[in-house]
Order: structure tokens, then C-alpha cells, then sequence
């Protein structure tokens, strides 16, 4: 057989074949091409602030402009509860991992077709494009979390609020992780649907709007009646901003069992969001 | 000698969509499924309606290359070289057989692929090189190296858009050529840039070669074929229909066009579904008489018509012709809307069936084998269609300026001159 030709243990050797229908996830070959990542990364973040006069200032803005509305709006006109926590501080709390959430998924879900020049020219795990568009969401999350710092600051110093940091805070990443989970697995399957389907492009955005009416961003989930908020937490972005808003300020959504149902649902979108992807993926550059 | 390519059966089928979208939207799917319910439950087509919408753009191919060799691959267009390579390149995947390789496989058809215009030179090195596959540290090592090919010294610290388009080629191929693959794949890349950036292509090419790597090289100019490769591989329709040494390879592929006798016809599945709304009919030469021919005389003007139809308007369409010695030496490019004021007539064609024609003029060329190119595009908006290789013709020198002499002459023209004989 030909196969004498190659020793089957070279590891340079690469073997082309029609693969199955489900193939394995191959996270192997996603490590060897963890450069690539990061690069795309670093380009995504040098790129965005480039040519814009207000760089990294945009990154602040944009959750604090729309916290001053939502103040204005939802606390101050429509009274709103907010768990007894001065208005903007429980909407910048909420803002920060929501924003990081809806850009993750609005950027990913259109990585692939944005990047079509590169899907169609070269070969490298497709995973890189969602991926690396949600991590670099995440520079931004973090540097939104110093104003969220300078707010608490000014609401501690004069006295309109008392801040109380608990061993919760320690579990915010966790809180991140869950978010970025849900991000990632909503958008592989959006920016594969997006390959063949170019209406994903116009549903991203009722998609970004609805969620955010359906997640406690305005609201607080205590406001859900008691026997809703099961059904309610189906919704990982709920478990998400509990999440957030219980280890920083201490509200009554600590973890329950609603958190469970909101990280098995966020892992089912992920895994699911994988296989397809990675079902997708080879019919990528022919359907573009 | 070791095999670095092994080829088997390797076959690609395409779906040809039933609508000239590219892509479904959902809104048709589900139209789709309504209309059809029993074939959207199934999920899979009958295997007749499976053969009609699909085509097989590479079926059964099989060879294998060893290590340090240069393969050319030729064809004409549409006979499957870009999806062997795109396979090989492992940016689609095939539907039967396999490949095996032994190595990394860099192809200089991504040559700038990735480039941001907004990030300077030095920034798309680094991010172009991880996109080619290159680790950070290769890209550190080779970064002197790949700026002093690229001579773009000065402009390092400049976005790339600012860049003239020379700049922005050597640099993205001074990128590519480093990256230092087991198996390199050039495809056309040698058409682009001037006449010292060739040369200096062709050298990297050599030295990959030497350097006891692979070269697959696709080229339409069957001279580079003939000067880089031993041996080559043509394709037809998807078929590998011969391997062997290059230059006779490029005889059985030039002598393949005789076929159509100065007439080239596209059949509806023949054109692309992107050229839409241009669709091409014939390509045809005609002699002086009127006529349609294979040869023409040197001595005698003979025109070049091209028929299509427009099945929506286009704004500022040109259509033209590439002449080129069958070796595939470029000898001319004319496009219908080059006079300024036929350029301003038609700055919109509407809807409907034409035939741009040209004549050429008697005495320009010289006998040989020429190869007729075709292109229909509106200037930097869009390629609707093109064919390098339409159609062959020959042109016959009997009559022209020195047959007393029977010896051949070297030269693409054979103009007559007025020559003055003046006794000092």
C-alpha cells in the first residue's frame, strides 16, 4: 500500500481525507495554534482604537453614558427598585458584564464572514475568528472596571452608600468565565448559520435586544415572582448578573440552584455550538 | 528518494446552486421546505437530482511528488488546479480519495492575506507571519531578512494603507517566501508586480528548490513552465490527463485547443455563477473576408468579436481582450471602452445581447501560435468574467516584409517599416 511510503508515526505528516459528519473537536490542533490567537487578539485591539479620536476612552464611555440614562430613565423617572443599591452603581454593575456579553456575541457571530479573505485563502483552526473576537472584549471589560472602581470609590467616600467587600468577590471570575461560555457558544452557532445565511446578520440585533430585556439588567431578578425564577434562569446571563451584582454588592441573587440551570444551559449551548461549528467548518471556504 | 505529496483519487464535487446567489438566505430554505416537504424531512436528494446541481471540479486524481522536485500543473481554466491546490492547502476538503504530505504547506496564493491596512508594516510582518503559520520566535529571527527583501525600510512604522501597491505586494510576498514551508505552492503570484520583483520571485523559487524543497507551480505562461519545472501535470475537466516530462506536457496541452477552429463557445454550465449578470456567449476570429477562422494572415487586417449578453444593466463595463503568445507571453490588452467618447457613451449598458468587436490592423504580428484572453469588469468595482484562454488561432506569415528569406524571425510583431536606403 501506499502507506509504506510514510513512517505513520512522522509527526509532520499531514493527512487530507473527507472527514465525517461529527468530527472530533480537535482542541490539539487550536493549542498548536495559539499564537495565531493571540495575534488576532492584538490586531483586534490595535485596530478598533486606531483610527478613532477617542481610543480607549470608548471603552469608559460607552457603559457610563448608558448608565447615566438608565439612571435618568429607568431609576429616576420610572423608580425602578434596585435591591436598596444607588442607581448607577447596580446598572454599571450589571452594564459591564452585559456589554462585555453583547459585543462577544455581536463580534463573533460576524468573525467568520468579516474574515472571509482569510477563510477562503489559508487554512487554521476557523475556531481562532469567534474566539479570538471575545477575548478581545475582554481588554475592555477590564478597563470598564476601573471606572466601576473610581464609582464605588465616590459613593464610599461620601457616605451614599455603604460598600462591604466580601469573600463573594473572589468568585467574579467564575461569574466572567460563564459569560464569556454563553458568548462563545451562542456565537459559534451564529457565525457558522452566518457562513450560509446572511439574514443572521440582520437577526443579531433584535437577538442582542431581546436578551437584554430578558436579562436583569434594568431590573433586578428579585423583581421575578419566586415561582418564575427557575424558568427565569434558563437565561444564563441571568446566573451572570446575579452573579455580578451579589459578590460586589451583596444583593439577595447569590447562588441557588437557578445558578446551576444557567451554567448547564450555558454548557449545552457551548458543546452544542462546537460540534456544529466544527461540522460547519469544513464546508466554510466552499459556501462564503 | 523520499514521497512528500501522494495523491489518491482524489476527487472534489461541487453543489452548483439552482439560483445565482452565492448564498441562501432562510427566508428561501423555508420556502424550499414548504414547497418540498418530503425532500426537506428526508434531508438528502434523490441521486438523480444529486448529479444534476452538482459538478465535480477535480475527480480521480492521483500522483505523487518527491522531495526537491518542481511540479508545474496546467490547465486551462476551470480544469481544477486552484481546488487541488486549495485542497492540498487544506483550506477545503476534498469528497473522496486523500492526500498525504509530509511537512508544512505554504502557498503563495495568500500572499497579503490577513494585511491590515490600518497597522504599519512592522506590525502586519508579525501578525501576516502568524497567519502563515509561523511562530513568533521564526518570525523574530527572520524579521531583518524579510524587510531587506521587501525594501520598505523606511516605511516600517507606516500603515500599510499608505502604501503604493508595490510596496504593499513586496512586502506581503517577502512575508510569504520566509515562511520556509516543506511544500511551497505558487499559483499565478508571477503575473503581479515589475519585471526586477519577478526576477527576484523567481529566484526565491529557485532557492526553495535548491534548498531540497517542494515547488508546486501553476502558471498560465507556459515559458516559466518550461524554464522552472522538469516536470509537470496537466488537467482537464477535473481529470489528471497527463504527467511527464514539462515540455511535453505543454505541447499536449497546447495542441489540445485546436478544437475549436477560431470559434469558442460557452455552454450556460461552463460560465461561473458569479459572473452574473454577464453572460458570455462566443469568442470568434474572423478573417478579413468575414469568416470564421483558426488562421489568420499577417498581411491581412482580421477582427476579434466577443458576444454576451447583459441579463441586468452594468455601469461602466468594459470588455476586452488579452493577446498573448500561446507560451503565454503577453503581447497586448484592449478593452471596448477605451476611446474616451465610446468610454462616455456607454457608461451604463443596459439589459440585452452585444458584440464587441476590434479590428487589427494588417503587419503587426508574426507568425506563431497567439492565445486569446477575455474580460468583462467594471474598473476596480468588479470582475464579472474572465478567460485567459479562450481560444488559440495561428497567424500565417505568407506575404509579410522579408519571406524571401526562409528563416524564422525571431519577435512577436512583424511590422512593416518604412526603411530608407540613403547612399552617403
Amino acid at each position: 500500500m501506499k502507506n509504506a511510503l510514510f513512517a505513520k508515526s512522522d509527526p509532520q505528516l499531514v493527512i487530507i481525507r473527507p472527514t465525517q459528519r461529527w468530527t472530533a473537536l480537535n482542541l490539539r490542533e487550536l493549542w498548536r495554534y495559539r499564537e495565531l490567537l493571540y495575534f488576532m487578539v492584538w490586531r483586534d485591539l490595535k485596530v478598533r482604537y486606531k483610527q478613532t479620536i477617542l481610543g480607549v476612552s470608548w471603552a469608559v464611555l460607552e457603559p457610563f453614558l448608558t448608565m447615566v440614562v438608565f439612571t435618568i430613565f429607568f431609576g429616576e423617572l420610572a423608580k425602578i427598585p434596585t435591591d436598596n443599591i444607588p442607581a448607577p452603581v447596580f446598572y454599571f454593575v450589571g452594564l459591564l458584564p452585559w456589554g462585555l456579553f453583547a459585543r462577544a456575541l455581536n463580534m463573533a457571530s460576524r468573525s467568520l464572514v468579516a474574515h472571509q479573505n482569510m477563510v477562503t485563502k489559508i487554512y487554521f483552526p476557523r475556531l481562532i475568528l469567534p474566539l479570538s473576537s471575545i477575548l478581545a472584549g475582554v481588554v475592555d471589560f477590564l478597563i470598564g472596571s476601573l471606572v466601576l472602581v473610581g464609582i464605588m470609590a465616590y459613593y464610599a467616600l461620601t457616605d451614599a452608600m455603604r460598600i462591604s467587600l466580601t469573600p463573594a468577590l473572589l468568585t467574579l471570575p467564575l461569574f466572567l468565565l460563564l459569560a464569556l461560555i454563553t458568548a462563545l457558544g451562542v456565537s459559534l452557532w451564529l457565525s457558522a448559520l452566518y457562513v450560509q445565511y446572511r439574514d443572521v446578520g440582520y437577526l443579531l440585533h433584535f437577538i442582542a435586544e431581546f436578551w437584554r430585556i430578558l436579562s436583569p439588567v434594568v431590573y433586578s431578578t428579585t423583581l421575578i415572582p419566586e415561582k418564575w425564577r427557575l424558568i427565569y434562569a434558563l437565561n444564563p446571563m441571568a446566573g451572570v448578573l446575579n452573579g455580578f451584582r451579589w459578590a460586589i454588592l451583596s444583593t439577595p441573587t447569590g447562588p441557588d440552584i437557578g445558578l446551576l440551570v444557567s451554567i448547564a444551559v450555558a454548557l449545552f449551548l457551548l458543546l452544542s455550538g462546537l460540534f456544529y461549528f466544527r461540522r460547519m467548518e469544513k464546508t466554510f471556504a466552499d459556501t462564503i | 528518494m523520499t514521497t512528500v505529496i501522494a495523491v489518491e483519487n482524489l476527487g472534489k464535487r461541487y453543489r452548483i446552486g439552482l439560483t445565482p446567489q452565492k448564498y441562501q438566505t432562510l427566508s428561501e430554505k423555508l420556502t424550499n421546505a414548504l414547497s418540498a416537504p418530503l425532500r426537506a424531512i428526508r434531508g438528502v436528494r434523490s441521486p438523480m437530482a444529486d448529479a444534476a446541481d452538482t459538478i465535480w471540479a477535480l475527480r480521480d486524481v492521483s500522483f505523487e511528488v518527491e522531495e526537491g522536485q518542481v511540479l508545474g500543473i496546467i490547465g486551462r481554466n476551470g480544469a481544477g488546479k486552484s481546488t487541488l491546490l486549495k485542497i492540498l492547502s487544506r483550506i477545503t476538503e476534498p469528497t473522496t480519495g486523500r492526500a498525504i504530505l509530509r511537512g508544512r504547506v505554504g502557498s503563495l496564493l495568500e500572499v497579503g492575506t490577513g494585511f491590515h491596512p490600518e497597522l504599519t508594516g512592522r506590525e502586519n510582518i508579525f501578525l501576516n507571519g502568524a497567519i502563515l503559520g509561523m511562530k513568533r520566535a521564526e518570525i523574530e529571527r527572520k524579521f531583518d531578512e524579510i524587510v531587506a527583501f521587501s525594501e520598505v525600510e523606511q516605511f516600517l512604522d507606516t500603515p500599510v494603507k499608505r502604501y503604493s501597491s508595490g510596496m504593499y505586494l513586496r512586502l506581503a510576498f517577502a512575508v510569504a517566501a520566509h515562511l520556509e514551508p516543506e511544500i511551497l505552492v505558487v499559483d499565478e503570484v508571477l503575473a503581479v508586480g515589475d519585471a526586477e520583483f519577478q526576477r527576484k520571485c523567481i529566484g526565491k523559487m529557485s532557492d526553495v528548490a535548491q534548498a531540497g524543497r517542494t515547488v508546486l507551480f501553476v502558471s498560465h505562461n507556459m515559458s516559466a513552465i518550461l524554464r522552472l519545472t522538469q516536470e509537470a501535470i496537466l488537467l482537464e475537466k477535473g481529470r489528471l490527463k497527463l504527467r511527464g516530462p514539462s515540455a511535453e506536457v505543454v505541447d499536449a496541452y497546447l495542441s489540445a485547443g485546436n478544437a475549436g477552429a477560431g470559434e469558442r463557445i460557452w455552454e450556460s454550465d461552463e460560465v461561473p455563477a458569479e459572473a452574473a449578470p454577464f453572460r458570455p456567449i462566443a469568442l470568434r476570429v474572423r478573417d478579413a473576408r468575414g469568416s470564421v477562422t483558426e488562421t489568420v494572415r499577417s498581411v491581412e487586417p482580421f477582427s476579434i468579436e466577443m458576444e454576451y449578453e447583459l441579463t441586468a444593466p452594468i455601469t461602466g463595463l468594459r470588455v476586452g481582450i488579452y493577446l498573448t503568445t500561446a507560451r503565454g507571453d503577453q503581447v497586448l490588452t484592449s478593452f471596448d471602452t477605451d476611446d474616451q467618447k465610446r468610454f462616455e457613451k456607454y457608461g451604463a449598458r443596459p439589459a440585452g445581447r452585444y458584440l464587441s468587436r476590434c479590428i487589427i490592423p494588417p503587419d503587426l504580428l508574426n507568425s506563431g501560435r497567439y492565445t486569446l484572453g477575455v474580460n468583462a469588469s467594471t474598473y476596480r468595482v468588479r470582475r464579472y468574467f474572465m478567460d485567459e484562454q479562450a481560444l488559440n488561432f495561428n497567424v500565417d506569415a505568407s506575404g509579410a516584409p522579408g519571406m524571401q528569406w526562409p528563416e524564422a524571425r525571431p519577435g512577436v510583431l512583424r511590422p512593416r517599416l518604412e526603411w530608407e536606403i540613403i547612399a552617403l
